[in-house]
């Protein structure tokens, strides 16, 4: 995203080449949809993630957990080329989507970031309608006549769950929405573009209980469509809703595996510790 | 208990109120001065002060027209040239630029804010006007000379040398404001933009613009004001002729520099009186722009809703 | 559905981070040549003559400008004493007492609309309320104008510097029993680099104004005697004698310029360091 990053990346283009050259082989997550490998993170001088190895099942829900600051937020921001926005970040490694991996520079990150939306702890809705909101991507990527345009929109609201409130005041500011509805209009917005990959950021740590048990259910029905990575501080949440889970402490990825096993036969002490409450 | 009495307390009070009452009673001191001393011309030439283009001392006749004419056409110029370029600079110091580039860059901007405008009309006057004359006029003649904007003789004096000096002192004013409208732009709406895959100028043009159009305004009005105002540069380099002319290459004048020009050699009362005539109407002007953006800002924060 | 090109978006996006490059080496190319313009033609003139002699009469050579150098001084110390006190109780006032108080809001309007006042509007003010009562052009008047210059700029950074001052200061003073004069006291110790700061920007500001003096202090070829008489300043006299047909008093202008230019440069300088990383009022 700035030259002095593009530059160091097009110094190691040479080695992202080669590591596309030999796909890696999965975890134990069948039909893997992303694949990150010995990814390691940088703030500066300050190391953020070691050695992340990971495995996003395509069509189903993972939960990254752990204590805060250790790590869940800055992983799931390499998925989208994110943190290339702030100068002193910098991804080693490799993060394969469909057998590509995302950080050599050829990727056009674009195109990336439309395959792989991202929801954020806040409400992030532009200061703009409702309907403007989810048309933004849209008339971003794609070459669409009104008419197209506003079935997609409406579609997008339907997916999100929010076109029976708002069908009325499209065309009010979206600022008037509630907390809970702005977030599923972030989610409508990111849904808009067709993405394949939703990340999301502790989507549901800003808003209230019932509104959290929509997006909750939101997240359910859109597996079926979607590959979901949802990052949470609630561990509840995480056994609700997510098929696998990783746990994450300082940076390093502590166990990962089905959430049942997780939550019910954690095989690391820290793991024990954390779900059972005694830290975090 | 009771109730203790501090002389210190009511001083403090008394002394900032009244400077309070008195700094409000200057804006009303400022209309009323104004409108006091013009009172005479008023009678004199009644509303055809407003609509005449003579300006002759000598038969008393005064018109503000080519006053008036003069600072809307340089300003307008200036703020054709100032705003996209104060937009870009602000742009490049908040969103584009490494921590290295952009701390020279505000500091080079701060410092041509700094420089006091008389500076501007004497390097206007002995250096920029005859680089004007002999080389930006005459090609502009060339390229444009087909649109009366630039036809006539080029002599380095007038509206277009004067609007683009205007354009240099005000674009650095409005593009610190603009910088932290920028700012203010919480982060993580920026990265909402990009998270979709905008591209940087996609995510200013419809986030960051949108997020902070009020203050952008402000800037813009900010630096209307001051270009309105200005008085030194312009009085250098206009020519100082009451005359109204299509051309920019033409000289002529503007509220400020007749003021600046004139005022003190001013010997009738009519004359004296139409000047400060001029000023109000420059009072006047201002305040009407000032009122104007409040009342435009109000609404767009309305339309925004709760907006930012 | 038909994507866009990325090509062409990217390529939009290059050629707005051309301009805005291509737009911040127009300011620097400017600032740099108006600079070498004032250095290169101003260094000339400023020798020990340009601050002990008074000027030569026209069209003699020689002479220099000591008696607009100490104008100038007069004037700016002068309106400083004038104006930063007012702006300061002005200040406090909207900070301390007029938080929620109509007068408040409407002062915190009538500031903003004097700082968008034309400076020769102000100019014209003071020579009606000042020149044409006492009979005449005066330094005292000069002063005055540049004053009511400063308190808009001096209001505002009061009200932000105390502002900043957080309200468990405030409490924990007053909670002490210690009456409110006192804690407007504290506040102004805690505040006072930015105070400091907002002062240096004011006086920046005003001395390297022309217009407002044209009406006012006028210019003087004297040294400075009264202040019921036109007082020289170095911004008139450039103005004056930038458009004379003397080759000695515009090479005096020069000198005039730099001298202006390099202090008010050195006073935003300073300011900006004593500000550090906070925002300029």
């Amino acid at each position: 995203m700035n030259w002095t990053q593009s530059l160091r990346q097009r110094f190691n283009s040479r080695n992202a080449t080669r590591e596309r050259a030999e796909p890696p082989r999965p975890l134990f997550v069948p039909n893997p949809k992303i694949m990150v490998r010995n990814l390691n993170f940088y703030y500066g001088d300050f190391q953020a993630l070691y050695d992340n190895n990971l495995d996003i099942a395509a069509h189903k829900v993972t939960a990254i957990i752990g204590p805060s600051g250790c790590g869940k937020s800055t992983h799931i921001r390499v998925y989208n080329r994110i943190f290339e926005l702030y100068r002193d970040q910098r991804a080693e490694g490799a993060v394969y989507l469909d057998g590509v991996n995302i950080l050599s520079p050829e990727v056009d990150v674009i195109e990336l970031r439309r395959r792989i939306g991202m929801i954020f702890q806040k409400p992030t809705p532009f200061p703009m309608s409702i309907f403007d909101n989810v048309a933004y991507g849209l008339r971003l990527h794609y070459r669409l006549s009104k008419s197209e345009l506003e079935d997609r929109v409406r579609a997008a609201l339907e997916a999100a769950a929010l076109w029976d409130e708002v069908k009325d005041k499209l065309h009010q500011s979206a600022y008037a929405l509630s907390g809970g509805q702005q977030q599923r209009l972030v989610i409508a917005r990111a849904l808009a573009v067709e993405p394949e990959v939703l990340l999301m950021d502790e989507p549901t740590s800003a808003i209230d209980p019932v509104a959290t048990a929509r997006i909750e259910d939101l997240v359910e029905s859109l597996k079926e469509r979607y590959t979901i990575v949802i990052v949470t501080h609630n561990m509840q949440q995480a056994a609700r809703i997510s098929d696998y889970t990783a746990f994450f402490y300082n940076g390093r990825i502590v166990e990962f595996g089905p959430t049942e096993q997780i939550f019910t036969n954690p095989k690391n002490k820290q793991t024990e510790a954390y779900i059972t409450g005694r830290f975090g | 208990m009771r109730r203790r009495f501090f002389l210190g307390d009511r001083l403090l009070l008394l002394l900032s109120t009244t400077a309070a009452l008195l700094v409000l009673l200057l804006i009303a001191g400022i209309f009323v001065v104004l409108v006091g001393h013009s009172r005479l011309a008023f009678q004199h030439l009644g509303l055809r002060f407003f609509v005449q283009h003579i300006w002759n001392p000598v038969t008393g006749e005064f018109g503000a027209l080519p006053s008036l004419y003069g600072t809307l056409v340089t300003t307008l110029i200036a703020l054709v040239l100032a705003v996209p370029l104060s937009l870009a600079v602000a742009l490049l110091l908040a969103e584009l630029a490494p921590p290295w580039l952009a701390t020279p860059v505000s500091l080079a901007v701060e410092l041509l804010a700094a420089i006091p405008s008389i500076i501007y009309g004497m390097w206007g006057l002995y250096v920029f006007a005859p680089y004007m004359a002999h080389h930006v006029e005459p090609w502009l003649q060339r390229t444009l000379g087909f649109l009366p904007l630039f036809q006539g003789p080029t002599h380095g004096i007038g509206f277009l040398t004067a609007g683009i000096i205007l354009a240099l002192m005000i674009l650095p004013f409005m593009s610190a404001v603009m910088r932290e409208v920028f700012q203010m732009v919480p982060a993580v709406v920026k990265e909402a933009g990009y998270g979709i895959g905008a591209t940087t100028w996609e995510v200013t043009r419809g986030v960051i613009l949108r997020y902070g159009i009020r203050g952008l305004l402000g800037a813009v009005f900010l630096g209307l004001g001051r270009a309105l105002g200005e008085t030194m540069a312009v009085t250098f380099v206009i020519g100082n002729e009451h005359r109204l002319s299509l051309s920019l290459f033409s000289p002529g004048t503007s509220i400020t520099s007749t003021l600046a020009n004139e005022f003190t050699e001013a010997s009738e009362p009519v004359y004296l009186s139409a000047l400060i005539e001029l000023g109000l109407l420059l009072f006047l002007v201002s305040l009407v722009i000032q009122v104007l953006a409040l009342l435009w800002l109000k609404r767009m924060e309305r339309r925004m809703g709760a907006g930012p | 559905m038909r994507l866009k090109s990325h090509r062409r978006r990217l390529w939009i996006d290059r050629l707005v981070r051309l301009f805005a490059g291509f737009s911040a080496v127009v300011g620097i190319f400017f600032l740099l040549w108006i600079l070498w313009t004032v250095v290169s033609r101003g260094a000339a003139a400023l020798n020990l003559t340009f601050f002990l002699k008074g000027p030569a009469p026209p069209g003699v050579p020689g002479g220099g400008l000591g008696n607009a150098v100490l104008g100038t001084l007069i004037l700016t110390l002068l309106a400083t004493l004038f104006g930063v006190p007012l702006g300061l109780l002005a200040g406090i006032f909207l900070s301390e007492f007029g938080r929620h108080h109509p007068i408040g809001g409407a002062l915190r309007f009538v500031v903003n609309v004097l700082m968008g006042v034309p400076s020769i509007i102000v100019g014209l003010f003071v020579w009606a309320w000042l020149v044409v009562p006492l009979g005449g052009f005066s330094g005292l008047a000069g002063a005055v104008a540049l004053a009511v210059l400063m308190v808009p700029v001096v209001v505002r950074t009061t009200e932000d510097m105390l502002r900043l001052m957080p309200d468990t200061l405030r409490e924990s003073v007053l909670a002490l029993g210690a009456p409110r004069w006192r804690m407007v006291a504290i506040l102004l110790r805690g505040a006072r680099t930015g105070l400091l700061t907002g002062v240096l920007l004011a006086v920046a500001r005003i001395s390297g104004e022309t217009a407002p003096l044209l009406f006012t202090a006028l210019n003087s070829p004297y040294w400075p005697r009264s202040l019921l008489k036109p007082m020289a300043n170095l911004t008139v006299t450039i103005y004056n004698y930038a458009l004379s047909p003397y080759p000695n008093w515009q090479q005096l202008a020069w000198g005039a310029s730099l001298l202006i230019t390099l202090s008010v440069l050195a006073l935003t300088l300073v300011s900006r360091i004593f500000l550090g990383g906070r925002k300029a009022p």
